[in-house]
């Protein structure tokens, strides 16, 4: 089983808090990766945040092949930050020989652009680095967007941490919101993409659970956009309706809830949009999902929340202080982060209730 | 003595012979009584008897009259083998047995100089149903909990209607952030996943019509399974059309127009829209050919209904004046649609055929969405009448055909957006719920089955021959004749109460599978769900091969 955790803080945190988030919790996965998504980014990318950032692991080959595109596309890296590894036989970790975080300038024939053409370069760039890196594992490209950083590994997250030198906190690589995750894929192939978080334009997704309408999914989203590709982990289908319902389709959040765990129709037609939300279901009934799910998700203004199944068949805790706040599969994570906070306002969903966390830290509960 | 010659046509020409016991038989004459073929009939045999009467042998004979059954010599009243002789015989004396060595296909054509008609099913067995050879395999287990059929909810509802796609929704966001709809979509109903499809009340007698409309009242208003019935073609009881229930049935406009008179007419007074318009194009188990209601079976309320005198009436094969996809859409469903003002959802039957998909992807294109359910008709399907080669040799299988379907809608994105329904032997081995749940796996919103309500009723026709006389209106269970004496045979109230449990069984069924593979909804579309024990089915229908 997955355990998944989300930070989002009022000030810049350390990724070593969701390592400390997740370790508590290693019972409960099986130490066979670490992946996390930085989002809201401070230290050394604080002052680049409207320039996108590209997070790869990669051979050397991979890395001319990315960065020529990326060049020959007229973008032009200003700023480039190498994590300082420290490799060694005894840790457990199926390293790449690069790790790239690298932030590029727009092209020049983009200075007049709208923030949604912009967008859309960003994801066509993503898709052909990864198009053309595929090939031989030349790399992995995770995420190239503004003020986001995406690092994924397979084997055991403590020296994934440890070869990353993560454990130590330090004020050059932090970020108001971080999500992570301590496995790899074991419902379907051990591969680098495979492992949530997913991040798609600005939305981030991870979840722990199963996805029993994945093939329904699936096979609706391979239609939908260009940017549903992959689905190494049937995890990914929550991302993907995320970024359908509320990017494509501008629906608000709380509709994404009706969308993949749509009300019985007893109770739906009960209410006095009844006739929104089956129109919703109906045009929408492949996007549902079945099975045992908790979802955390990220939008692009950095709203963080969570919601679950319509069984509640996984659970998920809320937990908080005045400056942070932490999701958390088992509540032992957040005690290990927050222990001084009152535990008794600790919020455990219910199998109807979005929880949604805003910047300023608010926290509202929405019943489906 | 009565003079037979060799070629008389005798019981051994025929495709049953009577076994019967002369030392058993009361001469009840139960079993004459109840033949509605005529098939056997009292007769007098001369037998000669030796005997001997002093203390030493001293054979005499002597001739005697003896009252026995008999069957009777003739193409008219052959046995159908329904072995209702046998049902009422109260001393085991008599019953049908089946003739391997039959020559009725011969000698019928040869003596008629017209082609074999009956109702029933293809009888031509082939090899093992496809659906046999699937399994529900994909089980819940440990991290993906199955569902407790008996505690958790199940919503066994499947769409009925045009589905738009989400991004075509009349929906915009107002300003408190709640979606608010603006305009008009094509009508959806949520009906349960399994219609009672398409016998009209002149293939059927009015009162199994009753019963099944009877069951469906019930299932609707009492259990909670809001199941439709199709009209079939032939219209309906203006007293059906004026009343409320109008709402559980699905009216059928087919090639001949039959009852749409009467529909038209009733209109004004409807205090209810009809669930569902369905236009029938073609029939799985007599592909391309029309409707048959012979006119032994043209009763009174049948020629009222109906308009028509006392003929064969034929259903043309094809809808006149319909000669492209383009001008059916124009015409025909428009014109329904707009009848009753885009509130009722219309649907289209094909047969099943190597260009259904053609047919389904312009109908899942056409721009003005008007089409509300694709009914996709398979060869096993049964039939009221129908020419015995066009059943046993035209069609094509429903599983294939069904996939087909809901892949191209896939491939295009388009899944749902014409909900697909799924007939044709659907059921034949008396199991609907796993054949139900394997095609609506495969892509069915869901299935529609006709002949297995006949067997609920107590249809005692097989695939194997037996009986299959519906044409003939001398159904001996009642069922399929319009003959006042065999119509009563059969309990209208008793057909209704056999519906009506068989499908609480098979809604119980259905959660029983649902259930495993953790699904709390229908499970349309997951064929991951779905694995073949035969290699050519699962490539073909691209699904898991296990072994």
């Amino acid at each position: 089983m997955c355990r998944i955790g989300a930070i989002k803080s009022k000030n810049y945190v350390h990724p070593s808090r969701a390592l400390h988030l997740m370790q508590s919790q290693q019972k409960g996965h099986d130490n066979s990766g670490f992946a996390m998504v930085m989002q809201d980014l401070g230290g050394i990318f604080e002052s680049y945040k409207h320039l996108p950032t590209l997070s790869m692991a990669c051979t050397d080959e991979g890395l001319n092949l990315a960065e020529n595109i990326l060049h020959e596309a007229g973008f032009r890296r200003v700023l480039q930050w190498v994590p300082e590894t420290s490799p060694s036989d005894d840790l457990d970790i199926i390293a790449m020989p690069n790790y790239v975080f690298e932030t590029f300038s727009y092209p020049r024939s983009y200075n007049k652009s709208t923030q949604e053409e912009k967008e859309e370069l960003l994801l066509d760039m993503r898709l052909k680095m990864r198009a053309a890196l595929e090939p031989d594992e030349q790399g992995f490209v995770y995420s190239f967007w503004p003020d986001v950083v995406t690092l994924k590994e397979i084997g055991d997250p403590r020296d994934i941490g440890t070869f990353f030198n993560l454990w130590k906190p330090n004020t050059n690589f932090t970020a108001k919101v971080i999500t992570a995750q301590c496995r790899q894929n074991t419902n379907y192939d051990i591969v680098r993409y495979a492992a949530h978080p997913f991040f798609l334009q600005g939305y981030t997704g991870l979840a722990n659970g199963e996805n029993t309408f994945y093939q329904k999914n699936k096979e609706m989203q391979s239609t939908l956009h260009r940017g549903y590709i992959g689905f190494e982990s049937d995890s990914q289908c929550f991302l993907y309706s995320l970024h359908y319902v509320h990017r494509q389709l501008k629906w608000p959040l709380q509709y994404y809830k009706h969308v993949i765990t749509p009300l019985p129709f007893e109770q739906a037609k009960r209410r006095d949009d009844a006739e929104q939300l089956i129109a919703i279901r109906q045009s929408l009934a492949n996007l549902e999902i079945n099975g045992p799910n908790t979802i955390i998700g990220v939008l692009p203004d950095n709203t963080l929340f969570t919601c679950c199944d319509a069984k509640k068949l996984r659970p998920v805790v809320i937990g908080r202080d005045e400056e942070t706040i932490a999701i958390s599969s088992e509540v032992c994570g957040i005690n290990e982060i927050l222990p001084e906070r009152d535990w008794s306002t600790d919020i455990y969903p219910n199998e109807r209730e979005v929880v949604v966390i805003n910047d300023e830290l608010e926290v509202a509960r929405w019943k489906q | 003595m009565e003079t037979v010659k060799i070629n008389d046509t005798t019981p051994n020409d025929l495709p049953w012979k009577i076994r019967y016991d002369a030392s058993r038989c009361t001469l009840c004459g139960s079993c004459v009584a109840a033949c509605s073929f005529r098939a056997i009939e009292a007769k007098v045999e001369r037998r000669r008897m030796v005997f001997s009467e002093g203390d030493l042998p001293d054979p005499k004979s002597r001739f005697s009259a003896v009252p026995v059954i008999k069957q009777v010599n003739s193409l008219a009243n052959y046995c159908r083998g329904c072995g209702i002789c046998e049902k009422v015989c109260p001393n085991d004396a008599i019953a049908p047995v089946r003739n391997p060595d039959t020559r009725h296909p011969i000698v019928s054509r040869c003596i008629g100089g017209d082609s074999i008609k009956r109702g029933g099913r293809k009888n031509l067995t082939g090899s093992i149903r496809t659906l046999d050879q699937l399994r529900i395999g994909r089980i819940s287990q440990m991290t993906d909990p199955s569902l407790d059929a008996q505690r958790h909810t199940f919503d066994m509802l499947a769409p009925f209607g045009r589905i738009l796609p989400a991004d075509k929704l009349p929906i915009s966001v107002n300003s408190d952030g709640k979606l608010i709809t603006a305009g008009h979509t094509p009508p959806v109903s949520w009906i349960y996943p399994v219609i009672i499809g398409d016998m009209s009340i002149g293939a059927l007698s009015w009162r199994m019509w009753e019963g099944i409309a009877m069951a469906v009242a019930y299932l609707n208003e009492e259990c909670g399974l809001p199941v439709r019935m199709g009209s079939g073609e032939g219209g309906a009881p203006s007293r059906l059309l004026k009343s409320r229930y109008l709402k559980y049935m699905i009216l059928q406009v087919a090639s001949g127009h039959f009852g749409w008179n009467r529909i038209i007419k009733a209109m004004p007074e409807m205090i209810e829209d009809p669930a569902g318009i369905m236009i029938k194009i073609g029939q799985g188990a007599k592909p391309g050919d029309g409707g048959l209601l012979q006119a032994q079976k043209v009763a009174e309320h049948i020629m009222a209904i109906r308009g028509v005198p006392k003929t064969d009436l034929l259903s043309p094969p094809n809808h006149q004046g319909l000669y492209s996809i383009e001008e059916s859409v124009q015409k025909m469903f428009l014109s329904f649609n707009a009848a009753f003002k885009f509130r009722v959802p219309v649907a289209i039957k094909v047969a099943a055929s190597s260009t259904s998909v053609s047919v389904f992807n312009n109908l899942v294109r056409d721009p003005y969405n008007i089409v509300g359910g694709f009914f996709l008709d398979g060869i096993d399907g049964g039939t009221g009448a129908a020419h015995e080669v066009s059943l046993d040799h035209t069609g094509h299988p429903i599983v294939s055909k069904l996939r087909d379907c809901y892949l191209a809608a896939v491939t295009q994105g388009r899944q749902g957006q014409i909900p697909l329904w799924a007939a044709g032997g659907l059921g034949k081995t008396g199991d609907l719920a796993a054949d139900a749940f394997k095609m609506m796996c495969l892509g069915a919103s869901g299935v529609s089955t006709g002949k297995l309500i006949l067997q609920m009723a107590g249809c005692v026709g097989n695939d194997q021959g037996r009986c299959n006389a519906c044409n003939t209106g001398l159904c001996p269970a009642g069922i399929t004749s319009q003959i006042p004496a065999l119509a009563h045979r059969l309990d209208p109230e008793r057909v209704a109460e056999n519906i009506v449990n068989y499908f609480l069984a098979m809604d119980q069924e259905l959660k029983k599978l649902m259930a495993p593979i953790g699904n709390s909804t229908l499970p349309i579309g997951r064929s991951d769900a779905l694995v073949a024990v035969d290699k050519a089915v699962a490539d073909r229908l691209k699904i898991q091969y296990v072994c």
